[in-house]
């Protein structure tokens, strides 16, 4: 099986500061992985790389065998990946169905139709019902997206993503800021949108239970480099991760 | 039309067609005839102008251009071709404002904020220095009098009615644009151009089309204004042209798409009457200015949106 994205020697500094160095890995089609590592490591300049809105110094992205180094995000977007952001980014005057339809618009190349009333797209409507019942947001779809509270809207931010039908999805902290009940949900949704979705996805996180608990394969970042890469036993069991990262108590 | 079950919707089209319409048939002066055409001419003006501004998110200082430009297409043909040229003179205006609109654009969507505001303003003065300078060709500060459109046009009432249809036909098309596809893309531009590129749509193209068609119907409006004033002055592409339709927006309530429309009304009522009794109306103009702007931001249309929910949704806990 082909990998869907390949970092091959990835290296981007921000004036002397290495932001990131020498990155590799390779991610197979249908895997859920996790990004982990200190402040700082460079966990989303590494998804910015991705998803062009950073150039990488030096160093080749592949995704899906094409090369899409220096493509703009619109151009890797309409290519099938998707991402969310760390700090939530959703149209916060739209309603919350119309926050998803949009995406599902775009995916379909009918966002620019400039005629017909948007309730008349059925598809892509229904399209992004579907996503909302997903996500346990379909009773808000009228509301308008800032009413929302703040877990919802990391929800939405993930749900305007899902409507473009992504192969790839990349998450940046999708519980940044949750109580700890609503990261218990939030676990059990993302292992559920992977399977539904038929996802590859790679997300940022600093909840280790969540990174032990649904990852197949974790990424350590540390200053810029990949320090680790394997299943969570092994990266658990690592000295070099726990020294730098984890801890003792995560043992 | 979809029409919705949206009651500000039917009001407007109701005012459109109902009192408008109905403006010649109860006997009124050719004086009202012209103050209702510059409403109606200035609303489509307002209401073109605010798919950038209130919709798109931006600000140009310098749609005064092809408000002109629309008149200026008219005037020219007519003084240096003939009257008969009345009616291309304003399909060559729209096309030179898509063309010029097409040009410009490429140049000023590079810059946001701020510097694209700034960037119109001096296209657009550029413009009206050119033409205020150039006297041979464009009469120069005289500007041209005398532009009486050919055959049946010349009838003052048909002429009216035919400005109510296009008026009437361009409002339409215009809030068919902000109902689809595309002018929630516009909305997300204003809200959050960065998620737009990470649901894969071109923040620049989008704003480039909104600026092409924003100023193309301006243009529309400016081309008619020459038939109902007779004559064209440079004035209309002077930077306070542009200046007065962001007034009449915000009058209205921006964030409303029929509340530019309504403001140009209430600008142009109040410039008329206040008018006639003081030479000092735009002092009136500016306390109402400042009054909307310090205590009622959201212009008339949108504060008696918000005012209706707060009544309803104080009636529905007054019930609970």
């Amino acid at each position: 099986m082909e990998p869907v994205l390949v970092l091959d020697k990835l290296d981007k500094s921000f004036g002397g500061l290495t932001v990131t160095y020498d990155v590799s890995f390779s991610v197979m089609p249908g895997e859920i992985s996790a990004i982990i590592g200190p402040n700082g490591a460079g966990k989303t300049t590494l998804f910015n790389q991705i998803t062009g809105n950073l150039l990488p110094d030096k160093g080749r992205i592949l995704f899906k065998n094409e090369q899409i180094t220096g493509l703009s995000p619109q151009e890797i977007v309409a290519r099938g990946m998707g991402r969310s952001f760390q700090i939530t980014s959703i149209f916060p005057e739209e309603s919350v169905l119309e926050n998803v339809r949009i995406s599902c618009l775009s995916r379909r190349k009918e966002a620019l139709n400039p005629f017909r009333n948007v309730a008349r797209f059925k598809e892509a409507t229904d399209q992004a019902y579907f996503v909302l019942e997903s996500l346990g947001l379909a009773k808000h779809a009228e509301r308008p997206a800032f009413e929302l509270a703040h877990g919802d809207q990391k929800l939405l931010d993930i749900g305007i993503a899902l409507g473009l039908e992504p192969q790839l999805l990349l998450l940046d902290e999708p519980t940044a800021g949750m109580s700890p009940d609503e990261r218990q949900l939030t676990r059990d949704l993302i292992k559920r949108l992977w399977e539904e979705f038929n996802l590859t996805l790679i997300f940022i996180e600093h909840d280790m239970d969540i990174v032990f608990g649904i990852a197949q394969i974790v990424r350590v970042l540390q200053l810029g480099r990949l320090l680790a890469e394997g299943p969570p036993e092994e990266i658990r069991n690592n000295p070099e991760v726990i020294t730098a990262y984890l801890g003792e108590e995560v043992r | 039309m979809e029409i919705r079950n949206n009651y500000k919707e039917i009001v407007f089209w109701a005012i459109l067609f109902v009192i408008f319409g109905s403006l010649p048939i109860i006997g009124s002066s050719s004086y009202h005839l012209m103050l209702a055409s510059h409403i109606l001419l200035w609303g489509l003006f307002a209401v073109a102008f605010n798919m950038l501004w209130g919709v798109t998110g931006m600000l140009s200082f310098g749609q005064a251009l092809y408000f002109g430009l629309g008149g200026y297409g008219v005037g020219l043909m007519v003084r240096h071709v003939g009257s008969d040229w009345f009616v291309p003179g304003i399909g060559l205006g729209l096309i030179a404002a898509a063309i010029l609109s097409f040009a410009i654009g490429l140049l000023i969507i590079r810059v946001s904020g701020v510097f694209f505001t700034v960037l119109t303003l001096a296209f657009g003065q550029l413009v009206w220095q050119i033409t205020f300078r150039w006297y041979e060709f464009t009469g120069g500060d005289d500007g041209i009098q005398g532009i009486i459109p050919p055959g049946i046009l010349s009838n003052k009432l048909f002429y009216y009615y035919a400005t109510l249809l296009i008026v009437i036909a361009s409002i339409w098309l215009l809030r068919r644009i902000s109902l689809s596809p595309l002018g929630v893309l516009l909305r997300c531009v204003r809200q959050n151009p960065n998620r737009v590129s990470f649901i894969g749509q071109s923040v620049r193209y989008s704003q480039l089309r909104i600026y092409i068609v924003s100023s193309v119907f301006s243009a529309l409006a400016g081309g008619l204004m020459a038939g109902v004033d007779n004559s064209i002055h440079t004035d209309m592409l002077y930077w306070t042209t542009s200046g007065e339709v962001i007034l009449m927006s915000v009058l209205g309530g921006i964030g409303q798409f029929f509340g530019p429309f309504i403001g140009t009304a209430v600008f142009i009522v109040i410039q008329e009457f206040v008018g006639a009794k003081t030479e000092y109306w735009p002092l009136i103009i500016g306390l109402i200015m400042m009054t909307m702007v310090l205590l009622l931001p959201r212009g008339l249309v949108g504060e008696f949106e918000a005012l209706k929910t707060r009544l309803q949704s104080r009636m529905v806990a007054d019930r609970g």
